[in-house]
């Protein structure tokens, strides 16, 4: 409980100063002003999102090499927190595509096969919705998130391998890429703060996993323990459930 | 500040999806925890 808080604290005071970072310490872009100050909290929300989803790729293989439920757990978890983390890059980005494009979304490589990303993982917790038996459940849904992991690739190398409306890349984006120094403190600063807010939220939602499978097995020794009060003769039946 | 009311929109957003998502989580978590509660009590035979 006391890491926990102190964790919150941290992260807390983090994200506050990062916010405070990304409006009123990083300097204002030459042609999109204010605008480009979402760029902080977009990018920062994706890097968060790709870490979340390797978690849930090794979970997956992880799950179906041994077959243990905290992996499925730890898996649906991060799944979650991912589709989170990839619903406010969707949102951010065409917010700050308005004013710089003119418009809010165009169906270049890489807004397309993000968008495929988050159908994907929306399916995902879908089909987890859909299935009853919890064996079956935890191994269709890992089968289903490395199949779907296939797009994550796919979304980092899009505006690399083909020429998109997407800015093309500002870290490890080759000769011509790179920023201000300022601007790429401020960067690391907010990626580092959303990152630890996707941890704690990572946190919350596995223990909430863990609670649900506790509760099941309650319920699964409460069925059984009435199945045996059922198959006994009517008079140790009575002394049983007295 | 030109452009304002994009980046406005934009920090919304972000603490709305956050927020929302971590209360949906903390309601979830109460009613796991109050089910295990009535089912512990239940299995106790109260």
């Amino acid at each position: 409980m006391k890491g926990r808080l102190a964790y919150t604290g941290i992260t807390a005071a983090l994200v506050f100063f990062a916010g405070y970072a990304a409006l009123f310490l990083a300097p204002d872009e030459a042609t999109m002003h204010a605008v480009q100050r979402i760029f902080y909290f977009h990018v920062g929300s994706w890097n968060a999102m790709f870490c979340a989803l390797f978690v849930v790729f090794c979970a997956n293989v992880a799950y179906l090499l041994t077959r243990k439920q905290k992996y499925d757990a730890l898996g649906v978890s991060g799944v979650e927190v991912a589709v989170m983390c990839c619903t406010i890059g969707l949102v951010t980005g065409p917010l700050w595509a308005k004013p710089v494009w003119g418009i809010y979304w165009t169906w270049d490589a890489r807004l397309t096969s993000t968008f495929i990303l988050w159908l994907l993982y929306i399916a995902y917790l879908l089909l987890r919705g859909l299935l009853e038996d919890p064996e079956k459940k935890a191994s269709l849904s890992a089968i289903f998130g490395i199949f779907a992991f296939l797009d994550v690739p796919m979304v980092y190398l899009s505006n690399r391998l083909w020429r998109t409306q997407h800015p093309q890349p500002v870290i490890l984006g080759g000769a011509g890429s790179g920023m201000a120094p300022m601007i790429a403190k401020v960067l690391v600063l907010c990626i580092v703060a959303m990152f630890f807010l996707m941890v704690l939220v990572f946190i919350d939602r596995y223990r909430l996993e863990q609670l649900r499978n506790e509760c099941e097995e309650l319920r699964f020794e409460i069925e059984s323990r009435s199945a045996q009060v059922q198959s006994l003769p009517p008079s140790a039946a009575q002394r049983m459930s007295s | 500040m030109k452009n304002f009311e994009f980046l406005f929109t934009a920090w919304m957003v972000v603490w709305a999806i956050f927020f929302g998502y971590e209360i949906t989580v903390a309601r979830r978590l109460t009613q796991v925890r109050e089910e295990i509660e009535r089912l512990r009590q239940q299995l106790n035979g109260r």
